[in-house]
């Protein structure tokens, strides 16, 4: 479970983010969904801290990361996978050393028990005939199916997922969302998913959160999500023609 | 302002840099890559300008040594000490402050903006020290051969010059190579050219490492790296002879 307390981040003079309040569940997918610009990817670095926030903390298990030193944040890193909007793999490795890398550097498998653990994860994103290949030889979304594998490769406790199927093609988005939800039940952990795909929302959100304007302006789930009467949301949920047939009539 | 900022910056990354690596072997192995890269792949054009400066050095001293009362010595003495402290050491390294260091500023550079720095960082492993750290140590174990080398055979250019096109004899030319001869100058010469080295690549990985945007960007951070590595060569250049000449 990851609580956020209080969290504030500015750039500059500009606040992104205002005092954010949230918890986020083991074994869930929690949803920070909000309009471009909104602060989602801030607020996912601010977490996992890439940025450091103003003020605020940030609890893995009730363990303050905000307040740790750096010998502490390693550990609590080496339980932590992202995946990036981008994929963010190592383009001079291939596919099967993106997933190896995380396992050299912080297991202390042996050689054999690392290639077997690589294998598995790979198999697990069904990328079977792609050991070899660079990221450069691959889709994009097979090279987030390669990300995946390797945020998964040391069996994280947390995972983030920065627009896990923007620029993908609807099918792909699907089996892409599908693949985080499958690994999040099986390995019980404590998934957090920025997105803007209302798809997405609405077929694997177990939590969400709404940011709008850098504020927390709606959280719950998915069952009182579409009928919500915020104003702000519904004009989020409600904001093309097929998804205004959906809204509930009262 | 900038500067400060800048050299502030800078000196906080080259501290992360040192850090010490997470696992040897795999240092171990980027450091073959990296000396791969930046040494051996840097032999070609070394060799190439090396040769031909060293030819051209003859034929111009030569043409200036045309008075019958300067010894006959004095052109492979000249051209030898020109090599050794200026050319081989100075005008060496930035040429490869343009190949190396450009190469390093987008290499680094992409990566940041691919985020594949972010990844690293969050998985916990010092991206400075990861990326940084091997081509330093690969720059510094290399430039000492690139000097040498360039210094061998821009004395091979010049001999050859100087014979085929009849400006010395053989033996004249000879004699001038080894008059007055102090080895010291070598050791200079590579002194100076390992501070370059780690001028050169310091530099680059810093305007790398911090590129930010987009792929003009990456463009914008490689040219930097590559003016300010030289500008930093050639300051370092006038303080360090004066240093150690003058
Ligand atoms: N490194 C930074 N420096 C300064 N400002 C930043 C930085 N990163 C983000 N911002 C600002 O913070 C705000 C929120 O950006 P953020 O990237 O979190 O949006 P987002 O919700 O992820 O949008 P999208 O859905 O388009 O990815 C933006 O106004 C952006 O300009
Ligand atoms: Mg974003």
């Amino acid at each position: 479970m990851i609580e956020v307390k209080h969290l504030c981040k500015s750039f500059d003079d500009k606040q992104v983010l205002f005092d954010i309040n949230a918890v986020f569940e083991k074994g869930k997918q929690n949803l920070i969904i909000g309009q471009s610009g909104s602060g989602k990817t801030v607020l996912l670095k601010c977490l996992v801290g890439l940025f450091q926030p103003e003020e605020g903390q940030v609890l893995f298990n009730d363990r303050d990361f905000t307040a740790m030193n750096e010998k502490q944040k390693k550990n609590v890193r080496k339980e932590i996978g992202m995946l990036f909007q981008g994929g963010a793999l190592f383009d001079s490795m291939s596919v099967m050393q993106n997933v190896m890398f995380p396992l050299q550097m912080f297991s202390d498998m042996s050689k054999a028990e690392q290639i077997t653990r690589a294998n598995f994860c790979i198999d697990r994103v069904g990328l079977e005939d792609a050991h070899s290949k660079l990221p450069a030889e691959i889709s994009g979304g097979m090279q987030k199916r390669a990300a995946i594998a390797r945020a998964i490769a040391l069996n994280p406790k947390y995972l983030f997922c920065d627009e896990p199927n923007s620029g993908l093609d609807p099918k792909t988005g699907v089996v892409i969302d599908k693949l985080i939800e499958e690994i999040t039940q099986e390995f019980q952990i404590t998934t957090i998913i920025n997105t803007h795909d209302m798809n997405s929302v609405l077929e694997h959100g177990d939590y969400i959160n709404y940011i709008y304007k850098g504020k927390l302006w709606w959280k719950g789930d998915k069952t009182n999500f579409l009928a919500t009467d915020n104003p702000e949301l519904q004009d989020f949920i409600y904001s093309t023609e097929i998804l205004k047939r959906l809204k509930p009539s009262r | 302002m900038q500067f400060f900022f800048n050299f502030g910056r800078y000196l906080v990354l080259m501290k992360k840099a040192f850090g010490r690596p997470l696992n040897f072997r795999y240092f171990l192995r980027q450091l073959v890559a990296e000396i791969d890269a930046i040494g051996l792949n840097s032999l070609g054009i070394v060799a190439i300008i090396s040769v031909f400066i060293g030819a051209v050095l003859v034929i111009q001293a030569g043409y200036q040594m045309q008075n019958p009362l300067i010894p006959a010595y004095t052109l492979g003495y000249g051209v030898r000490e020109s090599i050794i402290l200026e050319f081989a050491p100075t005008i060496v390294s930035l040429i490869l402050a343009g190949k190396i260091g450009s190469s390093i500023a987008s290499q680094i550079g992409t990566m940041r903006i691919t985020e594949q720095i972010d990844a690293l960082d969050i998985m916990g492993v010092n991206s400075a020290s990861f990326l940084i750290f091997p081509k330093i140590i690969a720059g510094l174990l290399s430039f000492p051969f690139l000097v040498l080398i360039s210094m061998m055979i821009g004395i091979t250019g010049g001999y050859l010059a100087a014979v085929l096109w009849g400006i010395s004899s053989s033996a004249n030319f000879i004699a001038g190579l080894e008059y007055w001869f102090v080895p010291f100058e070598i050791v200079y010469a590579i002194i100076k050219a390992t501070f370059y080295s780690f001028l050169i690549v310091s530099i680059s990985s810093y305007y790398g490492y911090y590129a930010k945007g987009g792929a003009v960007d990456v463009g914008r951070a490689s040219t930097k790296a590559v003016v300010y590595a030289s500008v930093a060569i050639l300051l370092s250049n006038l303080i360090l002879t004066k240093l150690i000449l003058g």
